[in-house]
């Protein structure tokens, strides 16, 4: 009876406790309705519907509505809408369109009570530090992409190559028994696959300058660095797999992802959204490994990421509302959901570089290179690419000197930058 | 008494033509001059999308001026034009004029060669790419390869790209200006080449005076068109060279590739403006030049 009782009072207590906890969340957020946008891309939508039920599940009172845009339209719909009170509240961003949205004030600060920077700066990958503006962060990712070396296990078979390249020397030497000609000469298998109109103009900027002992940029960004020693020596090689070893044609096969996926290539450098369209590829056997390190063993590697901000249409408890949806975006659950189910990278090594990631024979190595991968801040992506492809193409096409092209490239992009900054 | 009441029945009858006429005048001041003139205004201004529009003067077009890449384009743009538009027209009008004595299969000939006009031209653009690869996988340098001649770059080449580019977008439009022609030459009344026969006038005087004398109206309306065309081509050579758009080297890139790569990928609108507004004033030009030596006797 006693029992009984006990059971019953502790019963009313829960009850009253209950309706006393939900009153206050009811006055705390009646119903907000928040609004997410990003752009079209099947695994990205299936991902951001998981993570919404769960934190719509944990968030009793806050519902996230998604709308997704073709990726061309995108930056479009985003800059008219917001403006006009229409937009969403969290947003989707290509990191290197962050300048421009902080200076159109498109988007706000994350507070630093809710995302404290130290915290940030010491649990995120460093590359996200680019987020930072007046020593607040502005954005923060979910999930990072690198880049790592793809190659043909077939092909390495066949050849009698064991394994793949550690450094830039033995890629020469495996590109060039991976390489194949007809009689008269016509390559009818490369090496490894080239084109700056691809990854290469990452791999160039971030990797190869920096492991001849050069950095792309200043430290204020502002200024081109590669016009350098190293800068010359980075492309010399670059060049040189073409022009001297014959091992790659940046032209093969329209594009260097098609050269792989066809097997009519060795290797390949792409990055890690690659892994799902080489996944359906029948017939293919392939792995990846890291990328060869430099002459003095230097490791380096290329990153980006796409983050969520929080825009300025986000006002009170909406406001309230999109701060309690960025903080779960930037959980690690959320992070590992991202990466089981798009195969994007967690953006914290405390995701990322866990024993099951680390060892895994695919994503392992992406994994790896995050440790030491940089971003480029890019002002103007296409056209600071578009830089890199005529520079080649100067060398390739019209015979341009080595070190010409090179400050012909770096006067153009010093032009970019300056049209920015100034 | 209203007011309408109060009008006579001419003022009604204007009222009314108004009111009708109201219509194709707010759509054309919306959807066209409103448009045109908002382009104009953004050609003088900086705008990235996002932020608000600030006013740079004449900046724009002053950097226009010392691009050397517009330069380069714009060369293009007429190279397009002149190889274009002259070379299409000699080889519809040849096609044409034979195709019409044909009796035999008339028809399925006619169709045969309108297709590719109905083709799009982003699906022809790639199979046309796909044509000019490199060994091993394009099919002309496959060709050439078996018969051990050495490959061409057809896309990856300074010199041969434009040319290349253009070769499909010349096949691609043939189809509609053979039908023009023919219209055009089925209109000629039969008497006077009867008249001709009988006076015993040689082929070619047939063809100077009878043919295309008459033929003009139909020409001008073809050069116009297909220069027009020519100067806004994009299409062809964008998805030919999808990886480089324009390229190699800009080789290859048109104005309005130009303004859409400004606009879209740099999103630097101002300036893609200013460079609509000098398209705008080429194909004004053009047009009236054309209009004017063709039609005038």
């Amino acid at each position: 009876m006693i029992k009984g009782r006990r059971v019953f009072s502790s019963g009313i207590m829960a009850g009253v406790l209950a309706l006393g906890s939900s009153m206050a969340a009811n006055v705390v957020r009646a119903d907000v309705e928040i609004e997410y946008w990003q752009y079209f891309f099947e695994a990205r939508v299936t991902a951001m519907d998981t993570l919404i039920s769960n934190f719509e599940a944990a968030n009793p009172g806050i519902t996230v509505k998604t709308n997704q845009f073709p990726y061309a339209d995108y930056r479009t719909k985003v800059a008219a809408a917001i403006p006009a009170g229409e937009g969403p509240d969290v947003v989707q961003l290509f990191y290197g369109w962050l300048n421009d949205y902080v200076d159109a004030e498109l988007i706000q600060p994350l507070p630093a009570d809710i995302f404290p920077v130290e915290t940030i700066d010491k649990e995120f990958f460093p590359m996200v530090q680019a987020m930072k503006r007046d020593d607040q962060y502005m954005a923060l990712p979910t999930a990072v992409r690198s880049l790592a070396l793809f190659y043909n296990q077939r092909l390495f078979d066949e050849a009698g190559i064991e394994a793949p390249p550690a450094n830039l020397d033995e890629l020469v030497e495996i590109a060039k028994k991976l390489t194949k000609r007809d009689g008269a000469g016509n390559l009818t298998q490369v090496g490894i696959t080239s084109g700056m109109t691809a990854q290469d103009h990452h791999w160039w900027r971030e990797v190869l300058v920096r492991q001849f002992g050069g950095k792309p940029y200043s430290d204020d960004l502002k200024s081109i660095a590669y016009d350098s020693e190293a800068g010359l020596k980075a492309l010399e090689w670059y060049v040189a797999l073409d022009q001297e070893h014959g091992v790659t044609d940046s032209t093969f096969m329209d594009e260097p992802q098609a050269a792989f996926k066809a097997g009519r290539a060795g290797m390949h450098i792409d990055g890690s959204f690659r892994i799902g369209a080489l996944d359906e590829t029948r017939g293919l056997k392939w792995g990846v490994a890291e990328l060869p390190v430099g002459p003095d063993g230097t490791q380096s590697n290329y990153s980006s990421y796409w983050v969520n901000a929080v825009t300025s249409k986000a006002k009170g408890e909406k406001f309230d509302a999109a701060l309690k949806f960025m903080a779960y975006l930037t959980s690690d659950e959320a992070m590992q959901i991202w990466l089981d189910t798009v195969g994007e990278l967690p953006a914290k090594p405390s995701a990322a570089l866990t024993e099951k990631n680390q060892s895994d024979p695919i994503y392992g190595p992406f994994v790896k290179g995050l440790g030491y991968a940089q971003s480029t801040v890019f002002v103007d992506e296409s056209g600071q690419r578009q830089l890199m492809t005529d520079m080649v193409s100067r060398i390739e096409l019209e015979g341009q000197s080595i070190p010409e092209s090179l400050s012909e490239a770096a006067a153009g992009e010093q032009a970019i930058l300056d049209d920015f900054y100034k | 008494m209203s007011f309408y009441e109060k009008l006579s029945v001419r003022q009604k009858q204007t009222v009314w033509a108004w009111g009708f006429l109201a219509i194709p005048i707010i759509f054309y001041v919306v959807v066209r001059f409103y448009p045109t003139v908002n382009a104009i205004i953004l050609s003088f201004q900086e705008w990235n999308l996002l932020g608000a529009r600030t006013w740079a003067g004449f900046d724009n077009y002053i950097t226009l001026y010392h691009d050397p890449v517009f330069w380069q384009v714009f060369r293009n743009t007429f190279v397009y034009l002149l190889i274009g538009t002259p070379l299409s027209l000699v080889l519809a009008f040849i096609i044409a004029y034979h195709l019409d004595r044909v009796r035999f299969l008339h028809g399925t000939i006619r169709a045969l060669y309108f297709l590719p006009f109905m083709t799009s031209a982003v699906a022809m653009a790639w199979v046309w790419r796909w044509f000019y690869q490199p060994v091993p996988i394009g099919l002309f340098n496959n060709m050439l390869a078996t018969f051990g001649i050495s490959q061409i770059a057809f896309l990856n080449s300074t010199t041969n790209a434009l040319p290349a580019v253009l070769a499909p977008a010349i096949w691609a439009g043939l189809g509609f200006q053979i039908i023009i022609f023919m219209a055009g030459l089925r209109a000629i009344p039969k008497t006077y080449y009867e008249a001709a026969h009988i006076d015993g006038v040689s082929g070619w005087t047939i063809m100077s005076e009878i043919t295309l004398p008459l033929l003009k109206p139909t020409i001008v309306f073809l050069v116009v068109f297909s220069s027009i065309g020519f100067l806004r081509i994009f299409d062809h050579v964008f998805n030919m060279t999808t990886n480089n758009p324009g390229g190699p080297l800009n080789s290859t890139k048109p104005l309005v590739l130009m303004i859409y790569d400004t606009a879209f990928n740099s999103f630097d609108m101002g300036y893609a403006a200013a460079q609509t507004v000098v398209l705008f004033v080429i194909l004004l030009i053009v047009s009236l030049l054309q209009l004017r030596l063709l039609q005038d006797r």
